[in-house]
């Protein structure tokens, strides 16, 4: 035991303190924070206020009795001046362009409404919506005058449906909507983790081996310590890697999304403003918003947080053994294995496939199989597992899934103490088969 | 007092027969050679002194017990597979693997230091492996073979690319540990060496033991009679009639005697003739020669 713990500390020493494991780590998160405030500063300068010049000569509008037009983005500037005349002119008082509203008719009976915008650059869509916008909720304004109705009157036509699913079985708590659409992207969020680092961490631990093997050091190791406390050495060590870089990301990502919205305050602020002011439908969007944001305050996160650790961990060590030992069958070409590491990723792949149905559809019976079998179960699980499955089948899973660990380190073990002294032979699957049972 | 002792020992893998029914005694404080041709079965048998793969049958004594897990640390044990972590530093590396041999890290530090300090490289301490060259990496490998004070040494090829002044060094060293009391298992498929350094060997090929002894006593027993006479003169004519000329050069002979037992009858005769006789030597084999002798220039290979 002494000795397998010399070697995951190795192993765990060796890749922390290398500079592309401190690169990944910081990078990662500043290549977010870059990005996002590169973000932040593209849609905020592509909402830069325009000044617009309105020339309403026949008054159609009628600005002075119904109020100025209200938009985000444009700002509009009422001079009492000639079309012709701030043709030539308009740029050096500051406007971008001129709009326009030739003499016609508004009232109720109006479908159509023509205007004009003249200006030396292009309009880009997102300026042109925001006019039409504008100019069609004035226009509403005036012809429900007409019409003599008003807000409260429409509003009272409104219906709002709510849908609440209400489950049969007493066992089950009332699940909300919101609930169900939080439920599904936490759920596809830890799916997708999962599968990541299965794929990132198993291929470093096949590496390894493989590093090993080809520089000839495996036999002197082996002369000191058995096989498999080298692989269970290098399974946990590496491992360990990986919980280190997700909790370095956990504290940093958290803060550098608070430090970004400190610093970046004022920008975030105009950001928002000018969303809830320029588009009218929004009202609903940010109610949806703060029943999301409510509902993810409703989660057990230590009991999800636990669960997922257990899958994540039980899924690591399930694929990572069997990555350890197609890195022992390797030889010293790399494409040789690369059939083997199919094998294995075909799996992974295919819970990957079942998770996004199962994130769906969480209580069918594929996700109830799927969420049993091992080889799935460590993908499937975690994207169930925020919809509260019965615990008779989360039991069930983990005892599956913990027995095959056990079973796949052993085997994992018998390939990899041949498999590391094999040199210049290709290996098969067959050859698996017979080094399993091969005597010591 | 025997450092190792082999009864039988068997190993075989599917239908291949690698080790067949071997059975040696090495003494300790003695340099022994295990020696055969590629492929005759001496890594095999290497592997199951070293506990990293078990015999099917036999049995093995390491200082008088049933060898066990606990031996391999007393075992120094160079690979002919051989290799570092290119990325680690030396010293990392060599305490790193004094430490799996149980040693705790003060010994570890300790015998480093001497080391570094006897081969005087100290300041390859915090260099990494692979930016030292080849003949610096092997006496690093060699360090880390020998950093725990085994009491038996197995050295498979240790020579084997190593320029000469790396070998006669690793050599030296060798004998060095030898005289502080170190018994050593040489394995080799190349005689000229184990001539110059064993005391014992053992012969193996094709999984069997098909010789064993003393080199000194192989030498003798697997002698022609062959001597070489330096002369000034001529030699006698009728010489035919009690040695067979090998080899004839001006001055120079090499003769095999007919009646074997009677070098000194030979010479004698050799006087009276009036042959002025500058030396006489008796030519025993090479341990090559009977190695070809008896392998018949068949192996595996």
């Amino acid at each position: 035991m002494n000795k397998t713990w010399l070697i995951i500390k190795r192993e765990y020493l060796s890749r922390v303190t290398k500079r592309t494991f401190i690169l990944t780590t910081v990078l990662t998160p500043i290549g977010f924070i870059i990005f996002w405030v590169a973000l932040i500063f593209i849609m905020s300068s592509g909402v830069e206020k325009k000044k617009i010049a309105l020339l309403d000569p026949g008054n159609t509008l009628q600005i002075s009795e119904k109020g100025k037009l209200r938009d985000g983005m444009v700002i509009y500037n009422y001079p009492r001046k000639d079309l012709e005349e701030l043709k030539s002119n308009f740029e050096d008082y500051g406007y971008k362009g001129i709009l326009y509203i030739p003499d016609q008719n508004l009232d109720s009976a109006t479908l159509t409404f023509n205007i004009h915008y003249y200006s030396n650059d292009d309009i880009s869509i997102t300026t042109q919506e925001s006019i039409k916008k504008a100019i069609s909720s004035h226009a509403r304004k005036i012809k429900m005058d007409q019409l003599g109705i008003n807000e409260t009157i429409l509003d009272k036509l409104n219906t709002s449906v709510e849908l609440q699913p209400k489950n049969l079985d007493k066992s089950k708590e009332e699940v909300s909507s919101s609930r169900a659409y939080v439920a599904t992207a936490l759920g596809a969020i830890m799916m997708f983790l999962i599968y990541i680092v299965i794929f990132i961490y198993g291929n470093m631990v096949m590496r390894s081996v493989m590093e090993e093997k080809t520089n000839r050091i495996v036999e002197v190791l082996i002369s000191s310590v058995r096989p498999f406390q080298l692989m269970l050495g290098k399974i946990v060590g590496v491992g360990a890697v990986g919980l280190t870089q997700f909790a370095i990301w956990g504290i940093v990502f958290p803060l550098l999304y608070l430090g970004v919205g400190f610093l970046f305050s004022g920008k975030l602020q105009q950001l928002q403003e000018l969303t809830t002011t320029s588009t009218a439908s929004n009202a609903g969007d940010i109610e949806d918003i703060l029943v999301i944001i409510q509902e993810l305050g409703n989660f057990n996160y230590g009991y999800i947080l636990a669960i997922f650790l257990i899958f994540f961990l039980g899924g690591y060590v399930l694929y990572a053994s069997l990555f350890a030992a197609v890195g022992a069958a390797m030889g010293d070409d790399w494409g040789e294995g690369q059939s083997l590491t199919l094998v294995i990723a075909i799996p992974v792949i295919i819970a990957f496939y079942i998770g996004i149905a199962v994130v769906e559809n969480p209580n069918s019976s594929l996700a109830v199989w799927s969420s049993m079998f091992p080889l799935f179960s460590p993908i499937v699980m975690p994207a169930r597992i925020v919809f509260d499955p019965p615990v008779i089948q989360l039991l069930m899973s983990v005892v599956i899934l913990l027995i095959t660990c056990f079973f796949f380190i052993w085997i994992s073990g018998r390939i990899y103490r041949i498999g590391i002294l094999m040199y210049g032979k290709k290996t098969t699957l067959k050859d698996f088969a017979l080094w399993m049972f091969r005597k010591d | 007092m025997n450092v190792l002792e082999l009864e039988k020992v068997r190993k075989t893998y599917q239908k291949h027969v690698a080790c067949d029914d071997i059975s040696f005694d090495i003494e300790e404080g003695k340099i022994f050679g295990l020696l055969g041709p590629n492929g005759a079965g001496k890594t095999s048998l290497i592997r199951i002194i070293t506990t990293i793969t078990k015999a099917d049958s036999g049995k093995i004594l390491f200082n008088g017990e049933a060898l066990n897990n606990t031996h391999p640390s007393k075992i120094g044990y160079m690979p002919e597979e051989r290799g570092l972590y290119k990325k680690m530093k030396v010293g990392e590396q060599i305490t790193y693997l004094a430490r799996l041999k149980g040693f705790s890290k003060r010994e570890a530090f300790e015998q480093l230091d001497y080391w570094l300090d006897k081969f005087d490289i100290l300041d390859w301490r915090y260099k990494k492996v692979e930016e030292l060259s080849k003949g610096m990496q092997q006496k690093i490998q060699f360090i880390s073979t020998v950093i725990h004070n085994p009491k038996l040494l197995i050295l498979d090829e240790p020579f084997s690319g190593l320029d000469p002044i790396n070998t006669n060094l690793i050599r030296d060293e060798i004998y060095e540990l030898n005289k502080k009391g170190t018994t050593i298992l040489f394995s080799t498929h190349r005689m000229e060496q184990v001539e110059q350094i064993c005391e014992n060997i053992v012969l193996i090929n094709k999984g069997k033991n098909v010789l064993e002894g003393q080199v000194s006593d192989i030498k003798d027993k697997f002698k022609e009679h062959i001597y070489k006479v330096d002369f000034v003169g001529k030699i006698p004519e009728n010489i035919d009639e009690h040695a067979n000329i090998v080899e004839e050069e001006e001055n120079s002979i090499k003769v095999q005697l007919i009646d074997v037992g009677h070098a000194n009858k030979f010479l004698n005769y050799l006087l009276s003739q009036g042959t002025l006789v500058t030396s006489f030597n008796e030519i025993l084999p090479t341990l090559n020669e009977i190695f070809i002798k008896i392998v018949g220039g068949k192996s595996d290979e």
